[in-house]
C-alpha cells in the first residue's frame, strides 16, 4: 500500500518457480507499477516544460489556424529538453572525443554516490518502520565534523581521510541516534524530531561557521570554513580529468553492506522484525527500542557517510550550511523509489543521480530551471506511493485478492 | 504496511492519562527554578554596567507613554528576585499537592523576560512595540499554517505539508492579484491554492490509504519545485504583469487602535490579521461547541465510533483538510500581500514545520496552538532585536529555540504531548 515495502520477503525457492513468480510480481505488481509511475511523472513534467515555453505560448495564440506550428513547438520543447538531459547525464554525441562524450555518465556517478548512501540510510530505517526526515540535519553535522578533521589536523592519507570519513559518519550516527534513543526512552515520534533537528543542526553548524576558533575559516568574515587539505580528499577514480571520486566507490560498498546487514545477519532480522510487528517483536524478545537506536545510529552513519562525500570530493573547497545540496531531502524519494531495498536504492540513486546531472545541463542549454527535476521526482514517488491510482490511470487488472 | 501509523509519542507503557496534573506542577516548578537560576548566573557572570531604556510607545501614538529608564543591573536583579519569589510560591503550592496558577506562570514569563532583556540591552534602549510588532508579523503565517494542522489532525489526518499550502498560497496569491489588481482576489486565491494541497493530501492519505507522512513531505518537495519551475520560467520575465502584487494598507481600528502599547501591536494592521483573530475564535468555537466540531475530533479519535453512529468518516476528513487548507493558504497569501511586495522561491523558509511544532507544542488545541505559535514568532524576531543591540547571545541560538523546545515537548519533557488517538491512521469500511 504504501511506497515503503518493509515487508521481508520470503526467500524465493529455487528452479523455475522463482522466475514464475518474477513474472507475476512484474505483469500485476509493483515493479510495472514503478516503469508506469516513472513515465506519468516525466508525461507530466514534458507538458509543464511545454506550457511554460515562450514559442509554444506563441503559437497556441492562432493554434486554430495552424494546429501544426503548435505541435511542433510542443515537441521542440520537450524533444530539447529531453535530449538536453540525456546529454548531460549519459552520453554527449556533440563532442568528438570518446572521453568528454562519456563525462556526463561519470557525472551521472558522482551525484549518486550520495544519493545512494543517503538513500540506504533513509531506507533502513523505513525496513524498522522508523521514518528519517533528519537526511538534512544528519548530514550538515557529518560535513562539519568531516570537514573540521580535514582541514585541522595534517597527517599522511591513509590515516588522515579514514579519518576524515569516520568522523563525519560518527556526527551523521549520532545525530540520528539522538532520534532514536529518544523514540526508545520516551517514545518521541521521529518524524517530528528529525525534523526539529534538522532546524536545530542547520543553525550549529551555522553558528559554528560563523565563530572563529570554530569552523570558520581564519580571517575570514564568511560563514565558511577552510578547504580540506589535499591528504583528506576523496582521489579521483578516473583520472583529473573527470570529477567522479571514491565517494560512489563507498556508496557500492555501503549498499552491499546494508545488503548484507538486511538479509543475512541477525541484527537485520530484528530490524525487519521490528518493523513489521513492534509488538510482536518484543514478544518474541527483542528489545525494541534498542534496535530502534541502532537503526538509526547506523541510518545516520549511512547519510554521515553522503556528507562526508560533499565534504571530502564533490566540495572541497569549505564547509557551508549548503554541503546537503538538498540531498537529505532527496533520500527520501531514493528511499521511496527504490522501495527500502538496497538494489532497489542503488538503481533510484542511479536514476535520480542522472536527473540531477542532466538537469543543470538542461538549465545551460535549454534554459529550463533545474527544478523541473524536484517536479518529477515527486511525481514519480506520489504515483509510486500510491499504486491503485496508477493501476486506475491505466485500467491495469486490481491485484489478486489474497 | 505503514511506515508510521500516528505522530504521537506512544510510550510502551501506556500508563494511564489521568493524574498527570501533580507531574505537571512539578515539571513548572523545574523549570522556573532552572530559569531562575539562569538568570541570575548571567547577571553574575557576564554583567556589564549602564542604563537600559525601554521605549514603550509608537511613534504616532495619541497618548505617548514615557521612556522608561532603568539602571541595568540593579533592575535585573530586583527582577530575578521576583522570579525567585514566584519559583518559590510554585515550590510552596507544589508541597501542598497544588498546582501553579496560569497568573504565576504569566507573571513568572514577564518578570524573567523583562529581567533578561535588561540584562541583554544594557546600555542601549528596547522598543517594545517594535518588538512585539514584528513578533506578531512573524507570527501570522505560523499561526495560520498551525490553526490548519491543528483542524487537520484532529480530524485524523496528519499535515506535513502546512509549509506546501503556505507556499503555494504565497505564489497564488501573488500572480492572482498581480493580474487582478486586487489584493482580496489574490487572498481568495491563496485559500484555493491551500485547498488545493489538501485535496492531493486527501486523495492519496484518504483515498488511497498511503502514508499521510510520506505523502506531507512529497508534496512538500513538489510545491518547491512548482513553485520555482514557474518563477523562473514565468514570473521572473514578466515581473511587472504578475510578480508586482497591490498590497493590503494597513487599518487602524478607531478606539481601539488608541489604546497604547496595546493598540499599536494588535490594532493596527491589515485586514489580513484580522482575519486571522476571528479565524482563531471561529475554529476554537466550532471545533469545541458546534456539532460539527464534535464530528470532526470523533473522527480524529475513534473513527470507527463515528461511523458507527451515521458519521461519514472520509467525507468528514476531506471537508475538514480541505477547510484547513484554506486557513493555511491565507498564512500564505500574508507573505506576499502584507509583508514582501513579490513571489521569491522558497520564501516561507520552512515556516511550514515551525507551524507544525505549533500544533505539536499547543497540544492539537487552536488557543494554544496560536500561542505557541506567537512565542515562536516572539523567539524569531527577539533574535533580530538582540543582534541589533549587540547582544552577547549568539542569534542562531535564538533561533534553535522553537526546534528544540518542540524536541523537549514531544520528548514528554515539557509537558506531555498526545495528539488525537486516529490521528495518521487511515480509515477503512469493514
Amino acid at each position: 500500500m504504501s511506497g515503503t515495502e518493509v515487508k521481508p520477503r520470503a526467500t524465493p525457492p529455487e528452479g523455475p518457480s522463482r522466475s514464475q513468480s518474477v513474472l507475476r510480481e512484474i505483469a500485476s505488481g509493483n515493479a510495472l507499477a514503478g516503469v508506469l509511475a516513472v513515465f506519468l511523472a516525466v508525461v507530466v513534467g514534458s507538458l509543464m516544460i511545454a506550457i511554460t515555453d515562450e514559442e509554444v505560448r506563441a503559437s497556441a495564440s492562432y493554434v486554430f489556424a495552424r494546429p501544426g506550428d503548435f505541435f511542433q513547438a510542443s515537441w521542440d520543447a520537450i524533444w530539447g529538453a529531453y535530449t538536453a538531459l540525456f546529454r548531460g547525464a549519459v552520453y554527449n554525441d556533440r563532442v568528438d572525443d570518446f572521453a568528454t562524450q562519456i563525462r556526463p555518465l561519470t557525472e551521472t556517478l558522482k551525484f549518486a554516490g550520495p544519493l545512494i548512501a543517503a538513500g540506504l540510510g533513509v531506507g533502513l530505517a523505513f525496513r524498522a518502520s522508523l521514518f528519517n526526515i533528519g537526511g538534512r540535519g544528519q548530514m550538515l553535522l557529518a560535513g562539519a565534523a568531516a570537514g573540521w578533521v580535514s582541514f585541522t589536523f595534517d597527517l599522511p592519507m591513509v590515516v588522515h581521510l579514514p579519518l576524515a570519513i569516520f568522523a563525519g559518519m560518527l556526527a551523521g550516527a549520532l545525530w540520528a541516534g539522538l532520534a532514536g534513543l529518544l523514540k526508545a526512552r520516551t517514545g518521541a515520534h521521529e518524524v517530528i524530531v528529525t525534523i526539529m533537528l534538522n532546524y536545530v543542526g542547520y543553525y550549529l553548524v551555522f553558528f559554528a561557521l560563523s565563530r572563529q576558533g570554530l569552523l570558520q575559516a581564519p580571517g575570514s568574515a564568511n560563514p565558511k570554513s577552510a578547504p580540506a587539505h589535499d591528504s583528506a580528499i576523496l582521489p579521483k577514480i578516473l583520472g583529473d580529468r573527470f570529477n567522479l571520486h571514491l565517494g560512489f566507490v563507498l556508496a557500492l560498498v555501503a549498499v552491499a553492506l546494508v545488503w548484507w546487514l538486511l538479509n543475512r545477519s541477525t541484527l537485520g532480522y530484528r530490524i525487519r522484525a521490528v518493523g513489521e510487528n513492534p509488538d510482536a517483536a518484543r514478544a518474541a524478545g527483542i528489545n525494541v527500542g534498542r534496535t530502534y537506536t541502532v537503526v538509526m545510529l547506523i541510518a545516520g552513519a549511512l547519510v554521515g557517510l553522503a556528507g562526508a562525500n560533499q565534504v571530502l570530493g564533490t566540495v572541497t573547497s569549505g564547509v557551508t550550511t549548503d554541503l546537503d545540496a538538498g540531498i537529505g531531502f532527496d533520500a527520501i524519494t531514493v528511499a521511496l523509489l527504490g522501495r527500502s531495498k538496497p538494489l532497489g536504492i542503488l538503481g533510484a540513486g542511479l536514476l535520480f543521480g542522472a536527473f540531477k546531472a542532466g538537469g543543470f545541463a538542461m538549465q545551460a542549454s535549454e534554459g529550463i530551471p533545474v527544478d523541473i527535476v524536484l517536479v518529477v521526482q515527486s511525481l514519480i514517488v506520489l504515483f509510486i506511493a500510491a499504486p491503485p491510482l496508477v493501476r486506475a490511470i491505466f485500467r491495469l487488472p486490481a491485484k489478486e485478492a489474497k | 504496511m505503514s511506515t508510521t501509523t500516528a505522530l504521537s509519542p506512544t510510550p510502551h507503557t501506556g500508563g494511564p492519562v489521568v493524574g498527570t496534573v501533580k507531574v505537571a506542577s512539578r515539571k513548572t516548578l523545574v523549570i522556573f527554578a532552572v530559569l531562575t537560576a539562569g538568570l541570575a548566573l548571567i547577571l553574575a557572570t557576564s554583567a556589564e554596567a549602564g542604563d537600559t531604556t525601554f521605549r514603550l510607545a509608537a511613534d504616532s501614538d495619541f497618548f505617548q507613554l514615557p521612556q522608561l529608564t532603568v539602571p541595568s543591573l540593579p533592575t535585573a536583579w530586583v527582577l530575578a528576585a521576583v522570579c525567585a519569589v514566584l519559583t518559590a510560591e510554585s515550590l510552596r503550592r507544589y508541597l501542598t499537592k497544588r498546582s501553579t496558577p496560569g497568573w504565576v506562570v504569566v507573571v513568572f514569563a514577564v518578570a524573567w523576560m523583562a529581567g533578561f532583556l535588561t540584562w541583554a540591552a544594557a546600555g542601549g534602549s528596547v522598543p517594545v512595540v517594535g518588538l512585539l510588532a514584528g513578533s506578531l508579523a512573524l507570527a501570522v503565517p505560523l499561526v495560520f499554517g498551525a490553526l490548519g494542522g491543528v483542524l487537520g489532525e484532529r480530524a485524523g489526518v496528519v499535515n506535513i505539508a502546512i509549509d506546501g499550502q503556505l507556499l503555494l498560497g504565497a505564489f497564488a496569491a501573488a500572480i492572482v492579484a498581480s493580474s487582478t489588481g486586487s489584493p482580496w482576489a489574490g487572498l481568495v486565491a491563496a485559500m484555493l491554492a491551500g485547498a488545493l494541497v489538501a485535496l492531493v493530501l486527501g486523495v492519496f492519505a484518504i483515498t488511497y490509504l498511503v502514508d499521510q507522512v510520506i505523502v506531507g513531505v512529497v508534496l512538500n518537495v513538489l510545491v518547491i519545485g512548482l513553485t520555482s519551475f514557474l518563477f523562473s520560467q514565468v514570473l521572473a520575465p514578466n515581473a511587472a504583469t504578475l510578480n508586482s502584487p497591490p498590497r493590503f494598507p494597513r487599518v487602524p481600528i478607531p478606539v481601539l487602535g488608541e489604546i497604547p502599547l496595546v493598540g499599536p501591536i494588535f490594532f493596527r494592521q491589515t485586514v489580513v490579521v484580522y482575519l486571522l483573530y476571528i479565524a482563531v475564535a471561529l475554529v476554537t468555537f466550532a471545533l469545541y461547541r458546534t456539532r460539527w466540531g464534535l464530528r470532526v475530533r470523533a473522527v480524529g479519535e475513534h473513527p470507527k465510533a463515528a461511523d458507527t453512529v451515521g458519521i461519514k468518516v472520509n467525507r468528514t476528513r476531506y471537508r475538514t483538510i480541505l477547510l484547513a487548507g484554506a486557513i493555511a493558504g491565507m498564512g500564505g497569501a500574508f507573505y506576499t500581500l502584507v509583508s514582501v511586495p513579490q513571489f521569491n522561491r522558497e520564501m516561507t523558509g520552512g515556516a511550514g514545520y515551525i507551524a507544525l511544532a505549533a500544533v505539536i507544542f499547543g497540544k492539537w488545541d487552536p488557543v494554544r496552538a496560536t500561542l505557541a505559535a506567537l512565542l515562536f514568532g516572539f523567539a524569531s524576531n527577539l533574535q533580530g532585536v538582540l543582534a541589533v543591540l549587540g547582544s552577547p547571545v549568539p542569534s542562531q541560538f535564538m533561533l534553535m529555540l522553537p526546534y528544540v523546545i518542540t524536541i523537549f515537548a514531544v520528548a514528554g519533557l515539557v509537558g506531555r504531548s498526545r495528539p488525537p488517538a486516529a490521528d495518521g491512521v487511515p480509515y477503512q469500511k469493514e
